[in-house]
């Protein structure tokens, strides 16, 4: 089920040097979210901070609170593993497990924590996240081919079945269109617009006609000055924040006066 | 259909060849021929060095255990009981030593701070600058008369199975002894080629798995592990081609003596390598021919082995 997120406070570091700055919003649930702003802003950053895949990064560290309905997920006793479990993660790059099948990939993350699941349970498991991502049309006749066989934006599709297999309530997209072309990219924007009823969906985006499609509301990242950390803005609705921003510096973003 | 249809298509470029060009182009490709050269060489000396003796023999080389070499009619000698007992010194040291290789490659590369890491992977590194004679030195006065208590209980309670079949030689000086020194003289290479395939798998894939909540030893089952099979199987057959060529520590630790015997916890079995290097010495009449036929049987099982450790390699690369 879709949760909500709440973040208040949020600094994340890489080693000493200080990447996100004091950043406070909440993710309210069956909606999208998008992030915008340019390259080396800390939105990705702090996407990653959302689930603690930040911690995979050597040095990495983040201060504040987060809480996934009442789950303060840097709490103390919370396992990283858990949260990611509740919180998945579809990155820009589409990455498919390259010795997997299709059907091997979907289920591969389910089976970590349900190892036990019968053949049919797995076979419904796979079709109704293959549905789900759009893709079942697509593969349904060679399902125990490798994944890496099929085309970008397949692949992409794959791997968000795959991350929805495990059941999350939130999905984090890191650019998740940026490496594909304008038909695969609307298949996955379709996608993310069906999603939406089921779950809490936050897209990092550079394009800013995609957050401008997709999303219900949008923030805005920006670095206070370069080698500065970065900061949120302004957030809101997508209609407004495109239309009457409040602040002159998203303004300038978003009809590209921006340096 | 043409291809060439670009009009007017460059003049091919035919500017003068530089001489510094020409020279190192001459090197390399000698080089790159010395060393085919070197191997052929090789070969056809072991042929032909070996021929008197294999035409001479009144046995089958291939399946006599015998080797009565040293005379100058009618010599009965064969290659049987040494093949067997360097294919099975070598298999025994790759099933122990490659999961040990594996968990010091992984613990490397994914679990340990950066600076064991390195500390650790330079350790890794000199236990191959080790010279085989100490590891020799090291079997025999160290090893051997250690593992005859161990022998003694995996010959107690394991004895069922051929291998363990006691009793135990008192003296320790067995293949087993001989296969724990080879374990620990092919960890390093095949830590080496599984750490460096371990340290190539893609961030992404491994972001993946940890992004659905696996745990570190589940990211390492479902993204390590499986890009890395080829490196892991190329490294554990380059170390099996050191471990059948291994001469000194071998021929150190093993008594002089020849059979067939799956028995590992008793002296006995001797491997080709150790049998040239002690009976070179006292070889007359046909022995040195025979010990070069011997030769060339290990020449042969070295190339497969690492003809086939290539071929892995390759192939995983291709996939990946």
């Amino acid at each position: 089920m879709a949760k909500r997120i709440d973040v208040s406070g949020l600094n994340v570091f890489y080693g000493d040097f200080k990447a996100v700055e004091d950043v406070s919003m909440t993710i309210e649930p069956r909606s999208v979210t998008a992030f915008i702003g340019s390259s080396g802003c800390g939105k990705s950053t702090f996407l990653r901070a959302l689930n603690r895949m930040h911690e995979v990064t050597p040095g990495a560290s983040a201060q504040g609170k987060v809480l996934l309905d009442d789950l303060d997920i840097y709490g103390p006793d919370v396992d990283p593993v858990m949260v990611r479990s509740e919180i998945g993660m579809v990155f820009q790059k589409a990455n498919p497990f390259p010795t997997m099948s299709i059907y091997d990939n979907v289920i591969a993350g389910a089976r970590l924590n349900n190892s036990r699941m019968s053949k049919s349970q797995a076979d419904d498991l796979v079709e109704e996240s293959l549905r789900g991502a759009n893709l079942w049309e697509e593969v349904k006749e060679r399902l125990n081919k490798p994944g890496a066989g099929l085309s970008g934006g397949q692949q992409q599709r794959l791997c968000i079945a795959r991350a929805t297999a495990v059941k999350p309530s939130v999905l984090l997209m890191d650019e998740p269109c940026s490496a594909l072309d304008p038909i695969s990219t609307l298949a996955i924007e379709d996608l993310i617009h069906n999603m939406k009823e089921d779950y809490t969906i936050v897209i990092v985006t550079h394009n800013m006609q995609q957050a401008a499609r997709v999303s219900d509301r949008t923030a805005f990242f920006n670095l206070s000055a370069p080698g500065k950390p970065g900061k949120l803005i302004e957030m809101g609705e997508t209609n407004q924040m495109f239309t009457r921003p409040e602040q002159k510096e998203t303004e300038n973003y978003i009809t590209g006066r921006f340096g | 259909m043409t291809t060439t249809d670009a009009p007017q298509a460059a003049p091919p470029p035919t500017g003068k060849r530089r001489i510094g060009d020409v020279v190192f182009a001459g090197l390399a490709r000698s080089s790159g021929l010395l060393i085919l050269l070197i191997l052929a060489g090789v070969a056809a000396f072991l042929i032909v060095q070996a021929w008197p003796s294999l035409a001479a023999n009144t046995q089958n080389f291939l399946t006599t255990q015998e080797w009565e070499a040293n005379v100058r009619e009618d010599p009965a000698f064969g290659i049987a009981a040494l093949a067997f007992g360097t294919v099975l010194a070598a298999t025994i040291a790759l099933v122990m030593a490659t999961p040990v290789a594996i968990g010091i490659a992984l613990f490397i590369v994914y679990y340990a701070p950066r600076r064991l890491a390195s500390l650790l992977g330079y350790m890794v590194d000199l236990l191959a600058a080790i010279p085989s004679v100490v590891y020799g030195l090291w079997g025999i006065g160290f090893l051997a008369p250690q593992l005859v208590p161990v022998f003694e209980s995996i010959s107690r309670y394991l004895g069922w199975i051929p291998l363990f079949a006691g009793p135990p030689s008192p003296s320790g000086r067995t293949l087993l002894t001989a296969s724990v020194a080879l374990a620990v003289m092919i960890l390093p290479i095949i830590t080496a080629m599984s750490r460096d395939v371990f340290q190539q798998v893609p961030q992404g894939h491994r972001e993946a798995a940890l992004a659905m909540g696996a745990t570190r030893w589940e990211m390492i089952r479902l993204a390590v592990l499986p890009f890395g099979k080829s490196g892991i199987v190329g490294g554990a057959m380059l170390g099996m081609g050191r471990a059948l060529g291994e001469t000194m520590a071998v021929a150190m630790i093993l008594s002089p003596s020849l059979s067939i015997s799956w028995n590992v916890l008793q002296s006995g079995n001797q491997t080709i390598a150790g049998h040239i290097a002690l009976q070179y010495p006292e070889a007359t009449g046909y022995g040195v021919s025979a010990l070069i036929a011997a030769g060339l049987v290990l020449f042969a099982i070295t190339l497969i082995v690492n003809m086939a450790a290539r071929y892995v390699v390759a192939r995983g690369n291709k996939e990946a």
